[in-house]
């Protein structure tokens, strides 16, 4: 990757956790830690490997993403914005009666979301259905939570996928290593995940899903792969990004003090400056 | 003695009509195509049909993204678990975001007959009607039910429809035979009380109006093939005019046509009323004409539900 792309992967998802985190900060609500473990992947997705157009949501021929982790939606939707599908403002309004950006991802009114998403482990057998429909036409997208894979559904899904060889399908497991309750070896533990989809029949990829040449190098990698779906574990930081959230499940879907938030903001800001040093 | 269809091979045979006028039209099913009769479809559109194995869960949340990408998805299983199995799904994947996924169980009500209780959905109206942008759909004979099914594929959003297993007669001519979605039909006029029945009760309801004009009684028979959204007008205008209801449905008496007929009463023309369907009970083991009889979906137990709602008239 050459170091301009780089660089501005870099930047703009600094400034996805800066949106994503403000979003939730204006609300006092949602769910940060898990926005910010999924920014460099969300960012890679939508900045560098989909193709759409946020001119064309609507675009039949377009690559599909379907956030599976939908509560991580503070990250999506700051994606989007940045991306240009709305003005990435609107997202104050996160959770507000008002407002189109719902607590959990709606199609319906939030332009360039594939999916409506939120009860877990529903999004990826979505993202198969879209696989299917678009064989040797498009490529489907979804990020999965590591505690979402204690649904069953996941797995009648990535059985679905292998059987029907949807080698047009990536699902990408944000493996943070936390979920609502604590760490998701000790609440119900559902690793190893390479090996489990490996034997569902999945090519699979073990990665650091905070950098972007390893999230380049595996999606490139998920492209050559033929007559299989691609399952890419991203080992992630909840929380990345903010010193006092990360590892830290108790920022699962806690909404930052204003203190808490200007804290935040500055380590943010200071991230970007230092990446322009 | 008219001809007996199930409602599943009127819905089998007719997908394979639909899927020739629709080539959006793609057929999923839970390893029961046999049983549900998307096996006619299988045969004639062999790229058109996705079998997902024993997984409900995931067939119709696969279909809600077929759905996002321009196809109409129809999904199969027995109503237990389309309804129930799968409600998360059908819920939040699909009526949710008005997805064009039609979810077509069979298998319903306790004419599942020998496999017994844990078979027997006696619920799904009550939980399918609950969902907002979801219309439910319960044919009562083979017209009804290719014309049910038919006006299912031209609405553009969210429908449950429920087909039986056991061959129930051809009630209706199908050159004549006229089907809107949220109408219901008068099939008898009356002046006395009105049978609102759906599905498999038909039936039993023309008899029990012909029990009933024996004793000088003269019953309006109304289908309501629709459960939602109901036909209050129709319903309205029927009560006002007999002053007295009783509903018939292979259903548990909450949650399905009794409840509906019940809500619009309760508001727009309260009149006495009684519901024949299964008492909140679950079903059994048993053959088809046994389990009538035990549960009171007859025409005998319709006449006496009419009687005692007349008798409450003021």
């Amino acid at each position: 990757m050459d170091s301009t792309k780089l660089l501005e992967l870099k930047k703009t998802a600094v400034n996805v956790r800066k949106w994503a985190l403000t979003a939730v900060y204006k609300a006092q609500s949602g769910h940060p830690g898990g926005s910010l473990s999924l920014a460099d992947i969300i960012t890679y997705l939508y900045f560098a490997e989909m193709k759409v157009d946020p001119k064309n949501p609507a675009d039949p021929m377009r690559d599909r993403f379907v956030l599976s982790k939908g509560h991580c939606s503070p990250a999506y939707y700051a994606a989007l914005g940045l991306k240009g599908y709305f003005d990435v403002k609107g997202i104050e309004t996160f959770r507000q009666i008002d407002s189109i950006f719902q607590g959990h991802p709606d199609m319906k009114g939030v332009p360039g979301v594939d999916m409506s998403t939120g009860s877990l482990g529903m999004g990826i057998s979505a993202a198969c259905g879209m696989a299917l429909a678009g064989r040797d036409k498009y490529r489907v997208y979804t990020v999965l939570g590591d505690g979402e894979c204690q649904e069953g559904s996941v797995w009648e899904a990535a059985m679905l996928a292998a059987h029907y060889k949807l080698d047009n399908l990536v699902a990408m497991i944000d493996f943070n290593g936390l979920q609502i309750g604590g760490n998701i070896t000790d609440v119900m533990n559902p690793t190893p995940f390479d090996k489990k989809f490996e034997a569902f029949g999945w090519h699979t990829i073990v990665i650091d899903g905070h950098d972007f040449e390893q999230i380049e190098a595996a999606l490139n990698e998920a492209r050559t792969v033929k007559g299989q779906p691609t399952a890419i574990i991203c080992k992630t930081a909840k929380g990345k990004g903010v010193s006092y959230m990360e590892n830290n499940y108790k920022w699962h879907g806690n909404a930052p003090k204003t203190e808490q938030y200007e804290l935040a903001m500055n380590e943010l800001n200071a991230w970007e400056v230092s990446l322009n040093g | 003695m008219a001809e007996k269809i199930a409602t599943r091979e009127s819905y089998g045979g007719g997908l394979v009509e639909l899927g020739a006028k629709y080539p959006e039209i793609v057929v999923l099913d839970a390893d029961l195509a046999e049983s549900t009769k998307t096996v006619y479809f299988k045969k004639a559109y062999p790229d058109r049909f996705f079998d997902c194995g024993i997984a409900e869960q995931n067939m119709v949340a696969v279909a809600a993204g077929l759905a996002t990408c321009g196809k109409i998805p129809f999904c199969s299983s027995f109503a237990m678990f389309a309804s129930g199995r799968a409600f998360d799904q059908v819920r939040n994947g699909v009526a949710y975001p008005k997805l064009n996924v039609k979810i077509c169980a069979t298998h319903a009500g306790i004419t599942v007959g020998e496999d017994g209780a844990t078979h027997q959905c006696l619920e799904d109206m009550g939980i399918m009607r609950t969902i907002p942008n979801m219309v439910v759909l319960n044919p009562g004979d083979d017209v009804e039910a290719k014309a049910a099914l038919r006006a299912a594929a031209e609405h553009k959003g969210p429908v449950y429809m429920r087909f039986g297993r056991a061959p129930v007669p051809v009630l209706f001519d199908a050159n004549t035979f006229k089907f809107e979605i949220g109408k219901g039909q008068i099939l008898a006029e009356g002046s006395d009380v009105t049978i609102v029945a759906t599905g498999i009760l038909l039936e039993a309801a023309l008899a029990a109006k012909e029990l009933l004009a024996n004793e000088g009684i003269c019953a309006e028979v109304i289908d309501i093939c629709t459960i939602k959204p109901i036909d209050r007008d129709l319903l309205l205008a029927s009560a006002a005019k007999t002053g007295a209801v009783v509903t018939a449905e292979e259903h548990n008496i909450i949650g399905g046509l009794g409840s509906a007929v019940a809500e619009v009463l309760c508001e727009g023309l309260p009149v006495p009323m009684r519901r024949v369907g299964v008492e909140d009970q679950f079903g059994r083991s048993g053959k088809v004409p046994a389990l009538l009889e035990f549960y009171g979906l007859t025409a005998e137990n319709i006449v006496r539900k009419a009687k005692e709602a007349i008798a409450m008239k003021k």
